[in-house]
């Protein structure tokens, strides 16, 4: 993976002491909090319902076993033991002191981590699959690119005060584990007939208060010039985007209000522009970043048996691994989504021994999903059983991936000043009725998402099974959806009628399912049959 | 009752306007009438709170209740991590907050 040369690492100590010096004044009243707060979001921090919360950047969901101890560190000394993957790849620590914050950020500095871009109105966390670079079914690692495109645009004074957030997404598989569609840009590493690489490019897309689907606007953009197309993209965005109205700045509504039809001409024309600029970054410099992300030394001749004679552990491996691109390898995804518990939260402690085992059997390397789970990208199938004992002894070794229970929740009214409604709480609940495991097997892929407020962090617009929590009359309720998808086949979720309160809902969760049980034919996942038959029987089943 | 509450500067922590000073239980808030926001004003430009907001409750035996579910959760602390709450070890905590 990426490491950091001189400069990186002189921009982001400097820029840790810029923040000490302005904690510094707000504590001694030097800035009111108008002032400040700008300046903290800019460093990834917010003030929540409990504490500050101070969410880190982790690019392209890539972490190596001293970033994952870092992690482990400041969640004991800092925290209270613990800490939040969230839907981006990111990591929030949920009770922070102000005063210790240039602290935090100088150990994450240290093993080149640190909060900038992950709030504020700027280019945020460069997302991707995180089976990049060991997915049997990508045709290149696509993180180089995302790297590239993070180093290009941080700080960059272009879109340092953009109209809004902008949130990038890579992949290079034909299976989207990305969610390309729900970003601003989302971008496929694609090969053409003469063997070239470039991008498919998707804009316009986004979750929140009014949901759109990226439209293809170009099919080939060469790789080479996938900086300037993307810059093209945000100049036509900078230059109509509605700064007088926070619901409309976002890239999605300027996309929906032009029409894709006439923003792509306008990009292709910006674009056009751009080329005679020489924007792009040199091959050369490609090809620097690129050499971080060689593949591993992968061995040769390695058997693809696996020894299944435990029944725990062929149960984890059948649902919990993944295709490797290298003979004898697997991805194994490691679950956090115990039933009964909190989805993306784990200890400093479950961090140290993910740690230990990338540096042990993943080369390394650790990855978060943007569905709040855990992978060791590059696992010998030899090893598995070790691997799985070690999760087992730490309490990661939860069956359930892509099931009904690995449900998506954002932190939700429990700790978000934005929230309407508690999400945990529900996701708990879905999750204990659920628990079987035999009945979430037959089941099969069942994707649930849930969001505390229209802001949708917990995607309940992409949920196969989707729950929204709003406000009624200072109560919570929940609106229930179905049928969203953020996979290769994405769609946006409907809802399904009146909401209903925190128990209502669960119930409501099973009566769909169980509808899905009743009308299912072989091999339909639930989103297939919702799509076959349509809405109407799951309502009548849901509120007849 | 009209309840004074914001969050400390320093640590974030949720605090209540106990007509004296802050404190991190709402059993020691007090009822600020119209007082509320100029209470507020003055205490954050000394620093001595962030974000100060009125908020509506209601007087109860066991002291203020806040009208809203998100001010009971900011009084007690994330509903799924008791542990975590002011009040850890008494296993009603929670109805007090629904």
């Amino acid at each position: 993976m990426y490491r950091y040369d001189q400069y990186d690492q002189q921009i982001v100590d400097a820029r840790v002491e810029e923040f000490r010096d302005q904690v510094k004044r707000r504590i001694a009243g030097h800035m009111t909090e108008d002032q400040f707060k700008p300046l903290r979001l800019k460093n990834g921090l917010y003030l929540q319902l409990h504490a500050y919360m101070l969410r880190i950047a982790i690019p392209y969901g890539t972490l190596n076993p001293a970033q994952v101890r870092m992690l482990a560190h400041v969640a004991r000394t800092y925290d209270r033991g613990y800490a939040h993957f969230t839907t981006r790849q990111n990591m929030q620590f949920h009770w922070i002191k102000l005063e210790q914050v240039p602290d935090i950020l100088a150990d994450f500095a240290k093993v080149q981590l640190h909060a900038i871009q992950t709030s504020g109105e700027s280019i945020r966390n460069i997302s991707a699959d995180q089976y990049a670079g060991a997915a049997a079914d990508e045709i290149a690692d696509p993180r180089p690119w995302a790297e590239l495109l993070r180093q290009v645009t941080t700080f960059h004074p272009e879109f340092s005060y953009l109209p809004r957030k902008f949130k990038f997404a890579f992949t290079a598989a034909p299976g989207d584990r990305a969610a390309i569609r729900w970003h601003d840009v989302g971008l496929r590493l694609v090969r053409n007939d003469a063997g070239e690489d470039g991008f498919e490019v998707y804009a316009g897309g986004g979750m929140g208060r009014t949901p759109f689907i990226a439209e293809l606007i170009r099919a080939f953009c060469p790789a080479d010039r996938l900086f300037s197309y993307c810059q093209a993209i945000l100049r036509v965005w900078n230059r109509h985007a509605r700064r007088d109205n926070i619901h409309k700045q976002r890239m999605k509504i300027l996309v929906h209000d032009l029409g894709v039809e006439e923003f792509t001409r306008q990009v292709e024309e910006e674009f056009a522009h751009i080329a005679t600029l020489g924007n792009d970054p040199p091959r050369a410099e490609f090809d620097r970043i690129a050499a971080y992300f060689a593949p591993p030394p992968f061995e040769t001749g390695l058997s693809d048996e696996i020894d299944r004679s435990d029944p725990d552990f062929a149960l984890w491996v059948d649902r919990q691994t993944a295709a490797h691109k290298a003979p004898g390898y697997a991805i194994a995804n490691i679950s956090l989504k115990a039933i009964g518990g909190i989805g993306g939260d784990i200890t400093a402690d479950q961090m140290d021994v993910v740690a230990d085992l990338a540096e042990r059997y993943s080369f390394g390397e650790t990855r978060v999903t943007h569905a709040q789970n855990v992978v060791l990208p590059h696992v010998r199938k030899a090893d598995l059983y070790a691997v799985w004992q070690a999760l087992v002894a730490a309490g990661l070794a939860d069956v359930n991936l892509d099931l009904v229970t690995d449900i998506i929740a954002c932190p939700g009214l429990d700790y978000c000043s934005l929230a309407n409604a508690r999400s945990i709480p529900v996701a708990q609940k879905i999750a204990r009725r659920f628990a079987d495991l035999e009945r979430q097997q037959d089941l099969g892929e069942l994707k649930i998402k849930i969001s505390g407020c229209i802001n949708a962090c917990g995607h309940h617009h992409a949920g196969h099974i989707g729950i929204l929590g709003v406000d009624r009359k200072g109560t919570e309720n929940y609106q229930l959806l179905l049928g969203g998808s953020g996979a290769e086949d994405t769609t946006l979720a409907k809802i399904t009628g009146p909401g209903f309160d925190e128990d209502g809902v669960v119930d409501a969760v099973e009566k769909a399912i169980e509808t899905y049980r009743g009308l299912r034919t072989d091999g339909e996942r639930f989103l297939d049959t919702y799509r076959r038959v349509g809405m109407e029987p799951f309502k009548e089943a849901i509120y007849g | 009752m009209k309840l004074l509450t914001g969050n400390d500067l320093k640590t974030g922590a949720v605090t209540w306007w106990t007509g004296r000073d802050w404190s991190i239980h709402i059993e020691d808030a007090v009822d600020v009438g119209e007082e509320g926001d100029a209470i507020g004003s003055a205490e954050e430009g000394a620093r001595r709170v962030n974000g100060p907001v009125v908020i509506d409750a209601e007087a109860t035996a066991d002291g203020p209740r806040p009208a809203h579910i998100k001010h009971r959760i900011r009084a007690l602390g994330p509903t799924v991590r008791p542990d975590l709450t002011l009040k850890p070890a008494d296993p009603q905590a929670g109805n007090w907050v629904i």
